[in-house]
């Protein structure tokens, strides 16, 4: 509980606290507002209106054009597949890194967050040594849809692990002794005791990865290619950038745009509902990498309120 | 003892224990651990000089340093916006911070490639809105470290918000209250009692911010136009030197960019701790 920075009455209270130089006053508004007009909202605007500068029908023309259409299927496709696994394995891991002593713990918590810190072109090339023509495992998928699920699953990795982890750190054990005393199998256990109280946290680290997975890039593009069959839609809107057709990238980045903002909404929804639960929602948008740190954003919707 | 007992409930058995094990640690040892060791395998499979010559090459050396450039301009400015923006949303009620809020969320959930695309738009000489009259004055942005700077801070924007937001909460307002109870004004207050409480989320929002701007390649990509040795990042030297079937080049420039991120990994750690402390 008293990781929950809600729970502390001073974070509750921020009127009452002194006001920090220029950012309370309109200079320091007019700052972040100019910040990320320029920066972020601008660029945006740019990029709406390119898409529909030759009316809707045009814009409409663009996103179904077959090959637009099967980039957004193969995108959409192993995003949900990639995610899939993630829910579990990331379940898994998290479950290991919390419950579990094994020697070298220590270095595999700190390995998690690789796919955060290694550039994704970097990784994309590793996973072709690994997993090419030249692969040590003698396992050669480079080029082929699997490959777009793999540079996936590596990128995305994270999320699901940093988001579970501090809930399951959080959990009370003690409704699992009981359960346990009461002769519930460990299956029965995790079904009907933990699994719910992590739920929260994992569909928020899903969202994230989804949201992840959609615009993915780097790590698709050497191990993967783009080939007609593994062009994923960034890679299908870099070469229409690259052939000219500004109007047909602009249309494909606007359907990304609309799948971010829903993750983005999603997210949101789930961390209102998981803090409608006792404990704090655990992932979220307050980065999964700060692993242990206390995330829940209930502190600031309080103070919107 | 109770910690003990319960560890045993779950996968008590020692069978599912194990397969739990050999699962998450597979799956980790195939996706994460062989990617970092054939990094080294591969870069040093005929000796050190290869690698070494083409990261020392003009090429490889501009990259480099345009790398570093964009860490040395992405990194402070998100910075000084990520502190004043967290103080912003905690501390200062305002029906705006709403909107502000999921603004700042935006690049976690953007394609890199749309964000490049949009400056492109933004900036394009040939019928963008900023572009020709930026044309006329003589600044190139498109295709050059201007629009290349502005993709590295549209991608790592959120990273020192989100990392100081909740630690400001965490700290509250109690300290801050008796500094200015006893004379000390708004700056007094922020160098001696606020940034103190809060370096070490700032500083792991700044690691965070490096490493996203070292590694950055969709959206600068589009934006720099690749040209060899003037727009040329890191990353993107690695894609090039692939695509010429120069596998030296690009493995040196990769693992250059591996030793980063895992310098990256141990300051993680190091800060974590710290804020656990």
């Amino acid at each position: 509980m008293e990781a929950n920075p809600a729970a502390l009455p001073n974070s509750a209270a921020p009127r009452a606290g002194i006001r920090l130089p220029g950012v309370g006053t309109g200079i320091g508004r007019g700052y972040v507002v100019l910040y990320l007009s320029l920066i972020v909202l601008i660029p945006l605007a740019a990029l709406v209106d390119e898409s529909l500068s030759s009316g809707l029908g045009h814009f409409w023309d663009q996103v179904t054009t077959p090959q637009a259409i099967r980039s957004l299927k193969l995108t959409l496709g192993a995003s949900l597949i990639v995610v899939a696994i993630n829910a579990v394995f990331g379940t898994i891991i998290a479950w290991l890194l919390v419950r579990d002593e094994f020697p070298g713990k220590g270095a595999v918590n700190a390995i998690i967050d690789l796919p955060f810190a290694l550039p994704t072109i970097v990784a994309s090339l590793t996973l072709l040594a690994l997993y090419g023509a030249d692969s040590p495992f003698g396992v050669n998928i480079a080029f082929t849809r699997t490959a777009v699920v793999v540079a996936l699953l590596f990128v995305t990795l994270p999320f699901v692990v940093r988001a579970v982890q501090p809930l399951l750190i959080e959990m009370d054990r003690e409704m699992e002794e009981a359960a346990a005393s009461l002769g519930a199998s460990g299956f029965t256990i995790f079904r009907r005791i933990i699994f719910p109280n992590l739920l929260p946290g994992l569909a928020a680290g899903v969202a994230l990865a989804f949201a992840r997975a959609l615009g993915e890039f780097g790590s698709v593009l050497i191990f993967a290619g783009g080939l007609p069959d593994t062009q994923v839609s960034s890679v299908f809107i870099r070469t229409q950038v690259e052939s000219g057709n500004l109007p047909g990238a602009a249309a494909v980045s606007m359907v990304l745009l609309f799948a971010s903002l829903l993750c983005l909404a999603a997210i949101s929804l789930i961390q209102r509902w998981g803090s409608r639960h006792e404990r704090s929602t655990g992932g979220g948008l307050v980065m999964p990498m700060a692993g242990e740190m206390p995330d829940d954003e209930k502190g600031a919707d309080d103070e919107l309120r | 003892m109770s910690s003990a007992s319960a560890r045993s409930h779950v996968g008590s058995g020692a069978v599912s224990r194990w397969s739990l094990r050999i699962l998450g640690l597979g799956f980790l040892a195939l996706l994460l651990a062989a990617p970092l060791v054939i990094i080294f395998t591969e870069t040093f499979k005929d000796g050190i000089s290869p690698p070494l010559d083409a990261i020392t090459s003009e090429n490889g050396l501009h990259a480099l340093k345009l790398s570093l450039l964009m860490v040395a301009i992405a990194v402070p400015l998100n910075t000084i916006f990520g502190v004043v923006c967290a103080i912003l949303l905690v501390r200062h009620k305002w029906k705006g911070n709403a909107v502000i809020d999921a603004v700042i969320n935006l690049p976690f959930a953007l394609s890199p490639i749309v964000i490049g695309l949009a400056l492109y738009l933004l900036y394009s000489t040939n019928g963008g809105w900023f572009g020709p009259t930026l044309a006329e004055a003589g600044i190139e942005v498109l295709f050059s470290v201007p629009g290349m700077v502005l993709a590295s801070i549209f991608v790592s924007l959120p990273f020192v918000v989100r990392e100081t937001v909740p630690v400001l909460q965490e700290i509250g307002t109690e300290q801050e209250q008796a500094a200015s109870t006893l004379g000390a004004n708004g700056w007094q207050t922020f160098w001696r009692i606020t940034l103190p409480s809060i370096r070490w989320g700032v500083a792991y929002g700044v690691v965070l911010t490096t490493a996203r701007v070292l590694g950055e390649f969709g959206a600068v990509t589009i934006v720099s136009g690749s040209i060899s040795g003037e727009t040329e990042t890191l990353p993107i030297f690695v894609q090039k030197q692939f695509d010429a079937f120069n596998e030296p080049g690009a493995y040196g420039a990769s693992l250059l960019l591996a030793l980063l991120a895992l310098m990256t990994l141990l300051a993680m750690n190091l800060l974590k701790r710290k804020e656990d402390a």
